[in-house]
């Protein structure tokens, strides 16, 4: 069974016709690398997964989405749980103006716990797992604004880790930061995939060659190959595959 | 070619840069003044009465004599009465207009309503407050009915003050804890309000200096000409500040006489919103901190 699975999706934002039919599953475990030019839908293919889209007005589905075999666009599902199982880290580091540590235990504060033992051992585990809590331990009650950007979107895979979610979406998490953070944040990906399912959107063909299983190309709203990355990068076998990933166009 | 080889080059250009830059300077030293000079003229007017006994004791020798005690007491009664009437209800409404409705005729709608309620003008609002307020829900002309009118007065202040101070907020905020499982209500509760707040802080301090200032609204509903007590509950009469100045100088009973007091009344008037913006400025500071500290 895929871990996430989407079979034949369509989105539409009004009249606009975002995703064309996508049919596709991940597994657990696995790193996938969605690549496109600016547009192409992968953003917003992402935000199927934790029904991100919902936030939009005049976003329309048809289709299947399922997590772990559940459909999550069906009426019984709730919307906050599905979240708290399929975690999101952004391209842009967002952390709340609280401190270090109430940035990581937010998630599970609104989430209902109140063992405060538990909640300082869930935040060290994450921050650990984020590999964020050697610089911080000594200074949790600090505000999170005071660490530097690739700090803070570090914090921010912590916050999500926080709450165990069992699938990790990133949208262009290293974007933002400069080349040693982003090699950080490349090598937490290696880890992390131990445990969790993960997705991870870029604009950058070696970061998906890096750290990607697999990798998924899409272009105006269609999924054009998907496969192991090193035969999507060696040979491809879509022609504008081929064009994007040796950067004759996108 | 030397960048200082012909001075007379773009010299209408520079005229024109100098033109404007020193006519917009002279316009904001402008301002500056009339305020100083405003201050100035009733400092120097009123600063002869200013004393202990002004302050605390109450008027005498028909308003000619004694202090204001009273109408600064009644005016305080009457800001934190308007604002316990307006801050739930502006700041709830202010939440909902940014967070909850949907772009759509009923949001434009809403927010046409609240800048036409504050376009009314206050005499208005004195108008109504005495026909609802005062005579339908019998609460006769009393703090209550005062405060009621007055926090209509301040309703939009604290909507608009509000709705701005969110929309000011970056979305980012408000996606990331949604996407760690928090309901909307502990985004805005947790995480936007608390961002928001010193903003909205401002917004209401600033209202205060409306509220306390405004006599037309109090005119019928609270205000009393000549009152020497201390009001004991919510349905007595109080004296009030700018009622108080506008009694004293023009229908007293010996306006020449009572003259400085009135000056010395808009000196204490002034003084209080002063403090107050001065407050206003602090709690921002200090909530502005704390959010960041947090």
């Amino acid at each position: 069974m895929y871990s996430l699975e989407s079979k034949d999706l369509h989105l539409y934002y009004g009249d606009f016709h975002a995703l064309k039919g996508i049919t596709m599953g991940m597994k657990k475990n696995e790193v996938t690398a969605f690549i496109g030019p600016s547009g192409c839908g992968k953003s917003t293919y992402l935000r199927c997964f934790n029904r991100m889209n919902d936030l939009i007005d005049n976003v329309r589905i048809d289709g299947e989405v399922l997590v772990d075999g559940v459909d999550i666009y069906q009426k019984s599902i709730l919307v906050d749980d599905l979240r708290t199982h399929v975690g999101m880290v952004f391209q842009k580091p967002n952390p709340f103006p609280k401190s270090i540590f109430e940035n990581v235990a937010y998630g599970l504060r609104v989430n209902g716990t109140k063992d405060k033992n538990l909640i300082a051992e869930r935040v060290e585990t994450s921050l650990k797992q984020a590999a964020l809590w050697d610089e911080v331990k000594d200074k949790l009650k600090k505000s999170a604004f005071e660490l530097s950007g690739g700090q803070q979107q570090r914090l921010c895979i912590a916050r999500a880790l926080a709450i165990e979610p069992s699938v990790l979406l990133m949208d262009e998490p290293a974007s933002a930061l400069d080349p040693i953070s982003t090699a950080k944040i490349e090598e937490l990906i290696y880890q992390l995939k131990e445990n969790y399912t993960i997705i991870i959107v870029t604009h950058n063909m070696q970061q998906a060659g890096r750290v990607s299983d697999n990798t998924a190309f899409f272009y105006m709203g269609e999924l054009v190959e998907y496969g192991k990355t090193k035969n999507i990068f060696t040979s491809p076998k879509d022609t504008r595959t081929q064009n994007y990933v040796t950067g004759r166009f996108g | 070619m030397s960048f200082t080889s012909n001075p007379n080059l773009n010299k209408s250009k520079r005229f024109w840069q100098a033109f404007a830059f020193n006519s917009f300077r002279l316009l904001s030293f402008l301002v500056v003044a009339i305020l100083v000079v405003i201050l100035g003229f009733i400092i120097i007017n009123g600063i002869s009465v200013i004393s202990w006994e002004f302050l605390t004791e109450m008027p005498r020798e028909g308003m000619t004599k004694g202090g204001i005690f009273p109408a600064i007491v009644g005016t305080l009664w009457l800001v934190v009465g308007s604002l316990l009437f307006a801050c739930p209800i502006g700041i709830l409404s202010g939440i909902y207009i940014n967070e909850y409705a949907k772009d759509g005729w009923l949001k434009r709608f809403i927010k046409l309503m609240t800048n036409n309620l504050a376009g009314v003008p206050s005499i208005v609002f004195g108008l109504f407050g005495m026909a609802l307020f005062v005579n339908k829900f019998g609460f006769g002309d009393s703090i209550l009915a005062g405060s009621l009118t007055l926090g209509l007065l301040a309703l939009p202040v604290v909507i608009r003050t509000t709705e701005e101070a969110l929309k000011a907020i970056d979305d980012s905020f408000r996606i990331g804890s949604l996407a760690l499982g928090a309901s909307k209500w502990q985004t805005i509760w947790k995480v936007i309000l608390p961002i928001a707040l010193p903003n909205i802080i401002t917004g209401i301090i600033l209202s205060v200096g409306r509220v306390s200032g405004e006599t037309a609204p109090i005119l019928f509903t609270v205000a009393a000409y000549f009152l020497p007590k201390l009001p004991t509950s919510i349905f007595d009469q109080v004296m009030a500040l700018p009622y108080h100045l506008y009694v004293i100088s023009t229908s007293g009973t010996n306006i020449e006489a009572s003259r400085a007091m009135a000056y010395g009344t808009a000196f204490i008037l002034i003084l209080i919103v002063l403090l107050v913006n001065l407050l206003a400025n602090w709690l921002r500071r200090y909530f502005g901190r704390k959010v960041k500290m947090n």
